[in-house]
């Protein structure tokens, strides 16, 4: 997004990317190639944990990138190594953060606020929701402002059933919102409903940064990419200043130097901590922008559960093309008041179920529906039967920051570039256990209010009742997060370093906190808005 | 899910090798309704003329294995049977991969060996060498979970996986896909939500999304 709003304003960016080109709509994509076109089926790869054709080039493991976690702790670090980095995979679930995401500690004590507030974003989020396009419906709720939404598709079956049932239970339930654009918009072309948003969309219905971003800013002739370009430092002047960044050039192995007036850091939240703890100097003993020592600190993840049953009425579905838009078209946002229940922040809901394309791992456990197991004629015609006829939730809430939370450079070890490597320290607090508990009756109790039958039992408390690992949900957030203060925050309210005033972030280091919204389109929303306070900063040449 | 995926596979692999075996129909121009379903430029999984030699399973194993995935999915008047679908071959591929770990490969081999073992007990015969109705009272002490007496236990979680990899192999397959009457994964602007047969079916209709409840 930096690259595309600088350069849209006539400034000239150079853009180093640690892994390669990837355009989906240049022949990349896997879209629509079905699952027996290959021995593996489409199924997972240590490189390729979401299927082998899924559109991304990272995982959890990277060889030759290792990171390392403390005794104790249960941390797994996606990263992404393409053009457009992570946002090839994703959910496409485009929430915006409400006013009281913005003031967490206000209301609850915990935590921190942030220095902005949602009128701050709000025009950014509009002119995202207006560049990128998103579907959605307005609903008028307070927590959950609304955007500039393209029409939302039509619920597939079990999601009206799913509706029904969150009626019953008092549970709000309305059109999901995700950045697939149901109309043409900008050149782009309407969604087909392939439902393969993770592949990559080829005809850039969906949103992905090389497709939608990086092209037209690479259009302007402004903008300069070099791939295959790991970066280890910002280098800083003896003013103090960013003179630019070195990295490796993945190709020969050598270190490398560019110089800029400014540096925008957009590693993702982690990787940009990691580069600014690695960036060591006499004047920066503990690395730049980090006289505070928060780097590195206050990261979060969104905390994630998930349950999933058998519905006997979806037995012997109807014949037809379920497919949809890539990912769920109604979902739950928060609809408790905390005050009244033992965790402090809420989550939301997402759906899936029904027919997916058969491929590796097809309805594993066909023992734990009615049939029982079996084998020959009766058990094949069970899985005929029993097709589909799956619902499924899953719970993503917010993670208060804590102090036991943070990662640091490892003093040992190193990346196959030489590259000193992050450590992990991450626990959970019962505000995250009691919510995970929350969320595993709710979902239970869903399944039940629609005649289902859960497949698995609810997990035990010394279990943290099913909480996935950190990072397993990929929402890693801070690391260098906004403040008014320079001795408790890494950069401003814009962004900016507090300690090296041309240097910024703009992933989602600079959070304060999580939200139980997926944070893509915030990052969004933020980098346009820093990249306007930089174009503006430097047009009165104050950087 | 995440987890358990990162688990099982520790051997190496590069999955942009096999991604590069896919070239896929870029020039196609997709502003156009006209595409059809994207098998058709794909060939047929293990269709070679050649017969196809095990990289895993040994000739025993291979018999024992195409007996076992027959048994459990027999050919009916919808479909052929796994064999048919080349069930085996799938399983053979899979437990032959770089991704597969030393201990999954262990215990499809030492289930093999329980099942035979298991025939050479009861019935003094490998278990291709038994009758069909002696390969089926085996399987019928390990098909069904919470029937099972508890000495069968190990055959019981074998036969969970066995059977879950022969039903993987077997509906991935382009046979398995027209079985099950798997239609997406097309070119489907006309997409609607559920058609109005499937709503009468489930007792919903595209009213239920007109009622709203406030969150608190």
């Amino acid at each position: 997004m930096a690259a595309y709003v600088l350069t849209k304003a006539g400034a000239n960016v150079l853009m180093l990317e640690a892994g390669g080109k990837w355009f989906a709509s240049h022949g990349d994509s896997k879209m629509m190639v079905p699952n027996y076109s290959t021995h593996r089926r489409g199924g997972s790869t240590r490189l390729k944990p979401f299927g082998e054709f899924d559109g991304c080039v990272g995982g959890w493991e990277i060889d030759g990138e290792p990171y390392t976690t403390a005794p104790g702790t249960n941390f797994a670090w996606w990263r992404a190594r393409m053009l457009g980095g992570r946002t090839n995979h994703w959910g496409r679930i485009s929430l915006r953060f409400g006013p009281n995401d913005f003031r967490g500690k206000s209301r609850d004590g915990l935590g921190d606020d942030w220095p902005i507030s949602y009128d701050d974003v709000a025009p950014y989020y509009d002119k995202t929701d207006q560049l990128i396009g998103i579907y959605g419906s307005k609903e008028g709720i307070y927590n959950e402002p609304d955007g500039i939404f393209h029409p939302a598709p039509a619920p597939r079956c079990y999601e009206l059933m799913i509706k029904q049932a969150s009626d019953q239970l008092n549970i709000t339930c309305i059109p999901a919102r995700r950045s697939v654009i149901t109309k043409p918009l900008n050149g782009r072309q309407a969604c087909h409903y392939c439902g393969q948003c993770g592949r990559g969309c080829a005809t850039k219905s969906n949103f992905s940064s090389p497709d939608v971003l990086i092209a037209p800013a690479l259009d302007t002739g402004k903008l300069t990419l070099i791939t295959n370009a790991m970066v280890r430092e910002v280098v800083v002047g003896p003013d103090g200043l960013a003179t630019g960044v070195s990295y490796i050039d993945k190709s020969t192995g050598m270190d490398m130097k560019v110089n800029a007036r400014v540096v925008v850091l957009a590693a993702s939240a982690l990787e940009t901590a990691r580069i600014l703890m690695n960036s060591k100097s006499s004047r920066f003993p503990n690395g730049v922008a980090n006289s505070s020592g928060t780097v590195g600190k206050y990261i979060t993840d969104t905390t994630g559960a998930g349950v999933s049953g058998y519905i006997p009425k979806m037995e012997d579905h109807v014949t037809h093309n379920e497919d949809g838009a890539g990912g769920l078209h109604v979902y739950m946002p928060w609809w408790l008041d905390n005050k009244k229940l033992d965790f402090p922040r809420g989550y939301h809901i997402e759906v899936g179920g029904g027919v997916r394309q058969p491929g590796g791992g097809f309805m594993g456990g066909i023992q734990r529906y009615p049939g029982g197991g079996g084998y020959g004629k009766k058990l094949k015609d069970d899985y005929r039967k029993y097709y589909g006829a799956t619902v499924s939730f899953d719970g993503r809430g917010e993670m208060i920051p804590n102090d036991d939370t943070y990662c640091e450079i490892d003093p040992r070890v190193v990346d196959q570039f030489g590259i000193p490597v992050l450590r992990f320290h991450w626990k959970w607090t019962d505000h995250e256990i009691n919510q995970i508990k929350h969320m595993q009756t709710t979902f239970r109790s869903l399944i039940t209010q629609m005649g289902g039958t859960v497949f698995d039992p609810m997990p035990s408390k010394e279990d943290g009742y099913g909480i996935a690992d950190g990072g397993t949900i990929i929402h890693e957030l801070g690391g260098t997060r906004m403040g008014k203060d320079p001795k408790t925050s890494v950069v401003s309210g814009n962004c900016q370093a507090h300690d090296v005033k041309n240097l910024f972030v703009a992933d989602g280091g600079p959070f304060v906190s999580q939200a139980d919204k997926n944070p893509t389109w915030t990052i969004l929303a933020l980098a346009w808005r820093t990249s306007d306070y930089i174009t503006e900063q430097m047009k009165q040449r104050a950087i | 899910m995440s987890d358990e995926t990162r688990k099982e596979g520790i051997a190496r692999r590069d999955a942009l090798k096999a991604m590069a075996l896919l070239p896929f129909a870029a020039a196609w121009d997709f502003s156009t309704p006209q595409i059809a379903r994207a098998e058709t430029v794909f060939a047929p999984e293990f269709a070679a003329a050649a017969p196809y030699e095990a990289k895993f399973f040994t000739p025993h194993e291979w018999r024992l294995v195409s007996i076992l995935t027959d048994l459990i999915i027999p050919k009916d008047e919808r479909s052929g049977s796994a064999t048919d679908a080349k069930v085996p071959e799938y399983i053979d591929w899979l437990m032959a991969d770089e991704e597969t770990s030393r201990d999954s490969r262990t215990s499809m081999r030492g289930g093999l060996a329980w099942i035979d073992l298991q025939s050479q007990i009861r019935f003094g015969k490998t278990f291709a060498r038994a009758t069909d109705a002696q390969r089926k009272q085996i399987l019928d002490d390990i098909a069904w979970p919470k029937k099972a007496r508890p000495e069968m236990s190990q055959g019981v979680s074998f036969f969970n996986r066995f059977r879950d990899l022969t039903a993987s192999g077997f509906f991935s397959s382009e046979m398995g896909y027209k079985d099950v009457r798997f239609v997406g994964n097309v070119f489907n602007p006309g997409y609607n939500g559920c058609p109005p047969e499937a709503m009468a079916k489930l007792g919903v209709s595209f009213d239920v999304m007109k009622t709203r409840i406030k969150p608190e």
